[in-house]
């Protein structure tokens, strides 16, 4: 199978929450190694649209494919297909019980079905990733918020996903905690990883970002390189938006 | 008070040396029926937790029928409902089985909604990340919600086993030979009230270790929050 133009394609995408029409046919597509931004005022949609591309929300209409695979159809492995779509929350999420090595080695044992050693080998490398492989023994509340996120990347990157989506992954961070997370996202765009990021660290979009997508009232308002976007005549909803987050 | 009168009405030796294997052989039923209660009770209490965490919604009200009928119904009435009203319907069971059977019942009605709790209070961040991660329904609740609602119920279930294994000695009303049955038989043969003291004793013997060893469970299973 030739690899599909688009890591990740919705098309039609729409969302209510009761009378709430929360995405209002939404298209967009993500190219292998994109790092898109999306922003917008609370309750614009973006994250809903990002828990779509997991199904952690279940879209009202539309599709969305992921690798060239139907994420919405019914006859699709969605437990399989989860595993290539990557996911970072807001409030780390971190299974507090296991160590940080079994909350990487968790799916991959499972899951995957992986033995043990096999299982750990992976993991430490994805913990190596983040700088955090010295950390396998410890348990999440031991460590701080930054290397917590750090541990819940790695554990969505072990399973070698084809997409990572991240959810306002430094809003719950100390200010000094934030600049170890969006480090490694720096070093993940370099390494090539395909990443849907819904965030305010606007400094961080202006700088790394090949695309910051504004969304308002459940819809793609303005779309285009964080240059287009600040290059928006003033007044525009977009370029304010982004403007008086950076500064 | 007078001590001598006390010791000899509490602690006859002769009547430590008559009644003492008594004593002794009902504290082996009541473990039995302790370890018995608990080891059902709890583990019927686990399933029907987790059975209703799946939300369907016919045998949630089942189960919630269940629970709240058995929370509400004093031990005893049930224990003779069924072992003086089952045979009339031709279904006769030991009086050792019943009162395991309805103290299992019991055991398992509140330990269910011990462990509801426990899953419910389990943040959905948690469900969400293990399901975004391939983890199914079943493997999630599996490895994820029910290590972490376990240990958050493990000081009510502690005490609530307790208070619900200790009615054990309602079966003394039906005839199962336990410790209360064993020591109320020798004080009406003796009038004395030493077997009673001697049956008391021997519930701390039991019971004792009981709490010890819940709060020796709640320790190890608590883990560093931030």
């Amino acid at each position: 199978m030739p690899a599909a133009a688009h890591i990740l394609e919705a098309r039609g995408l729409r969302k209510s929450f009761g009378a709430n029409e929360v995405l209002k046919s939404i298209d967009l597509s993500l190219a292998p190694g994109e790092l898109v931004f999306l922003i917008g005022p609370s309750g614009s949609g973006k994250s809903t649209l990002l828990r779509c591309c997991n199904r952690l929300e279940e879209p009202d209409a539309g599709s969305i494919q992921v690798d060239g695979e139907d994420l919405l159809s019914p006859r699709t492995d969605l437990n399989r297909l989860r595993q290539r779509v990557g996911m970072v929350f807001q409030q780390f999420n971190l299974y507090p019980h296991l160590r940080v090595i079994s909350n990487v080695t968790l799916a991959l044992r499972k899951v995957r079905g992986l033995p043990r050693a096999e299982a750990e080998r992976i993991a430490l490398g994805a913990l190596e990733r983040v700088g955090l492989a010295h950390k396998a023994r410890a348990y999440p509340g031991e460590l701080s918020g930054g290397q917590q996120q750090r541990v819940a990347i790695a554990r969505a990157l072990a399973l070698e996903p084809k997409i990572m989506l991240f959810d306002e992954p430094t809003s719950a961070l100390d200010p000094e905690l934030v600049s170890e997370v969006l480090q490694v996202m720096r070093d993940l765009k370099k390494s090539g990883v395909t990443m849907l990021v819904v965030s305010h660290e606007m400094r961080f979009a202006r700088d790394a970002a090949d695309r910051i997508v504004f969304m308002e009232h459940g819809r793609i308002a303005l779309q285009g390189t964080p240059a287009e976007i600040l290059a928006a005549p003033p007044g525009s909803r977009a370029r304010d938006f982004m403007t008086d987050a950076l500064h | 008070m007078q001590w001598d009168r006390f010791v000899e009405v509490f602690a006859n030796p002769a009547m430590v040396a008559r009644y003492g294997p008594n004593i002794l052989a009902g504290t082996w039923v009541t473990l039995q029926i302790a370890a018995a209660v608990i080891v059902t009770g709890i583990a019927a209490g686990l399933l029907l937790a987790s059975l209703r965490s799946y939300r369907w919604r016919a045998l949630n009200l089942l189960i919630i029928a269940f629970v709240d009928i058995f929370r509400a119904l004093p031990p005893l009435v049930v224990i003779l409902l069924v072992f003086f009203g089952l045979p009339n319907v031709g279904l006769s069971l030991p009086a050792f089985a019943v009162l395991w059977l309805v103290l299992s019942c019991i055991l398992a009605a509140f330990a269910e909604e011990i462990f509801w709790a426990g899953l419910i209070a389990v943040p959905k961040g948690q469900w969400e990340a293990a399901r975004s991660t391939g983890l199914g329904f079943g493997r999630t609740l599996l490895y994820v919600v029910l290590p972490q609602a376990i240990r958050m119920t493990v000081p009510p279930l502690t005490n609530r086993t307790i208070a619900i294994t200790k009615n054990s000695a309602l079966g003394t009303v039906i005839g199962v030979p336990e410790i209360l049955n064993q020591a109320s038989t020798a004080q009406s043969f003796s009038g004395s009230g030493t077997p009673l003291f001697l049956g008391a004793l021997a519930y701390l013997v039991i019971f004792i270790p009981f709490v010890l060893l819940g709060r020796a469970v709640e320790k190890r299973f608590q883990w560093k929050r931030h």
